[in-house]
């Protein structure tokens, strides 16, 4: 029997705002702004919100600050915090108070200046205590922490690291809308500055600002809105491990699991998808994360982007927009990777378009590849 | 019977402030749980494998193998690259520490390491050099 989520709630309004550079915006206007164009985007207004869901790396209460900026008093709200996976979270945790009758009409939404704002942006996050004393650069150590050993391990190279790289620059030179559109070649990766070893800094994603924000009913009413709905087909969070020395396996990340709860409840296999939407804060957790939800075996991630599956013309498209490497990465990713997928489900994302995408899957990474997110979304044709 | 933290484990200093006055006084002491006989790093209340509360305090072999390792690059008037590993302990445990006393770009996966204490940022601090 199908899991009673499957299909219950449907994203009807997606928006975006200020992609790559808004100066002179603070966060919460990029938010408000991505928020108004959702809300135009489903033809509601801001008075029908009664589900707010957001969480940033600024304020304390984020669902607090967030509703009083747009005057929202939700009668359901969730500020979860698992770092750039949040949103994909916030998503299930809709899906779930929608089908309970808690709310509405749910929003998620996140917005960021930390490019033009930079010098204000403080973030939240406390440091692991016996890490920090040794002086990490977080994020960026930890993740090169795990690609030193994946490439010890798989032989693993940087050249195929940096065919993630290059594959994502490439889907953003589709996208109007991505902020790195130049050319970028695998020699490029290699001779950039280094950062920490074996990740150059085109190995680690975009800074920028940006903000996005979803809009999700229950599916009685998904049918009532301008766009094409797309559905809510299953949703898993897994975490293992919070400071990256006390991650189990360094090669293997709680995406295994969250896959794994996200396609049971979906009553779908990795065969059934036809493009994903990985967070790719560094270029190590696109492979990482194909090999964990079972898109190819693991310690083979690294041939796998490298033979061009996950590029423009691949029979696996990754991360369509340009993903955080090329698109946009205001410091939390993970709500557009809900974004993307519904555009491209809506049959909406133009030159890049997937043709014949019917099911789309969203992973988001959070803290030192600590909280991992799957949600599977899909078509009308796939929710039923 | 031994002396462990268990006989009254909510009474007094914490495991934190107990680790950290050893290696005041030059010891690394790992904490290993008296049910499961798992060791267990960073110190805690209770074991996160098996929830026991029943933990012990043992001095550390001191002997470790470099599980990864990389080097946070930086300018030499900022002080230059140093290196970040993660050391898998002869106990079982891992820490985050730094191989010194050799080139960054030396420090290599599988490599034999010992533990010795030093000092960082005012503080003692366990780092590791060459076996």
């Amino acid at each position: 029997m199908a899991h009673q989520l499957k299909g219950s709630a449907a994203i009807v309004g997606t928006g975006l705002a200020g992609i790559g550079e808004a100066p002179g915006r603070t966060h919460l206007e990029l938010l408000g702004e991505a928020t108004h164009q959702a809300l135009a985007d489903a033809g509601l207004k801001l008075t029908d919100v009664d589900g707010l869901f957001t969480s940033n790396l600024v304020n304390f209460f984020p669902t607090l600050t967030v509703g009083e900026y747009l005057g929202i008093r939700p009668r359901y709200a969730d500020g979860t915090n698992l770092g750039g996976s949040s949103f994909l979270a916030h998503a299930i945790s809709a899906a779930a108070a929608l089908h309970a009758g808690l709310c509405e009409v749910a929003l998620i939404c996140y917005g960021s200046n930390q490019k033009t704002g930079a010098g204000k942006l403080v973030s939240g996050a406390d440091l692991p205590p016996h890490e920090a004393q040794y002086k990490p650069r977080y994020p960026v150590v930890a993740y090169a922490l795990a690609a030193a050993r994946h490439m010890h391990q798989y032989g693993t190279t940087r050249e195929q690291l940096a065919a993630v790289a290059v594959a994502a620059r490439r889907w953003a030179q589709l996208n109007p809308l991505a902020y790195k559109r130049d050319p970028l070649t695998v020699d490029d990766v290699l001779k950039a500055r280094m950062i920490c070893d074996p990740l150059t800094v085109r190995d680690c994603c975009l800074v920028t600002d940006g903000a996005g924000a979803v809009i999700m009913v229950r599916k009685e009413r998904a049918k009532d809105f301008p766009r094409k709905p797309v559905y809510f087909l299953g949703g898993a969070a897994a975490q293992w491990h919070r400071q990256i020395s006390a991650m189990p396996d360094v090669t293997v990340t709680a995406a295994a699991e969250s896959g794994k709860h996200a396609f049971e409840m979906a009553g779908l296999q990795p065969k059934d998808v036809h493009l994903l939407q990985l967070y790719d804060a560094f270029t190590i957790n696109t492979i990482l994360f194909l090999e964990d939800l079972g898109f190819c075996a693991k310690g083979e991630g690294g041939r796998f982007v490298a033979d061009g599956n996950i590029a423009p013309g691949g029979r696996l498209p990754v991360n369509t927009n340009g993903g955080g490497l090329s698109c946009v990465h205001p410091g939390m990713y993970g709500i557009f990777t809900l974004i993307e997928n519904t555009e491209q489900l809506r049959g909406t994302a133009g030159e890049r378009q997937v043709r014949g995408a019917e099911v789309g899957l969203c992973h988001g990474n959070g803290g030192h590849l600590s909280s991992q997110v799957t949600v599977l979304l899909g078509t009308d044709a796939a929710a039923h | 019977m031994t002396a462990t933290n268990s006989d009254k484990p909510f009474e007094g200093p914490g495991p934190d402030a107990a680790y950290r006055a050893a290696l005041k006084d030059g010891k690394v002491m790992i904490q290993q749980c008296n049910d499961c006989h798992r060791h267990i790093f960073y110190p805690r209340i209770s074991c996160p494998h098996c929830g026991s509360i029943d933990l012990e305090r043992k001095p550390a072999a001191g002997t470790g193998t470099v599980y990864s390792t990389s080097i946070v690059r930086q300018k030499p008037e900022a002080g230059g690259n140093y290196n970040i590993s993660l050391i898998d302990l002869a106990e079982g445990v891992r820490m985050m520490s730094r191989v010194v006393d050799i080139a960054p770009e030396e420090v290599k996966i599988g490599m034999a390491v010992r533990a010795k204490i030093g000092e960082l940022g005012g503080e003692p601090a366990v780092l590791f050099e060459k076996a």
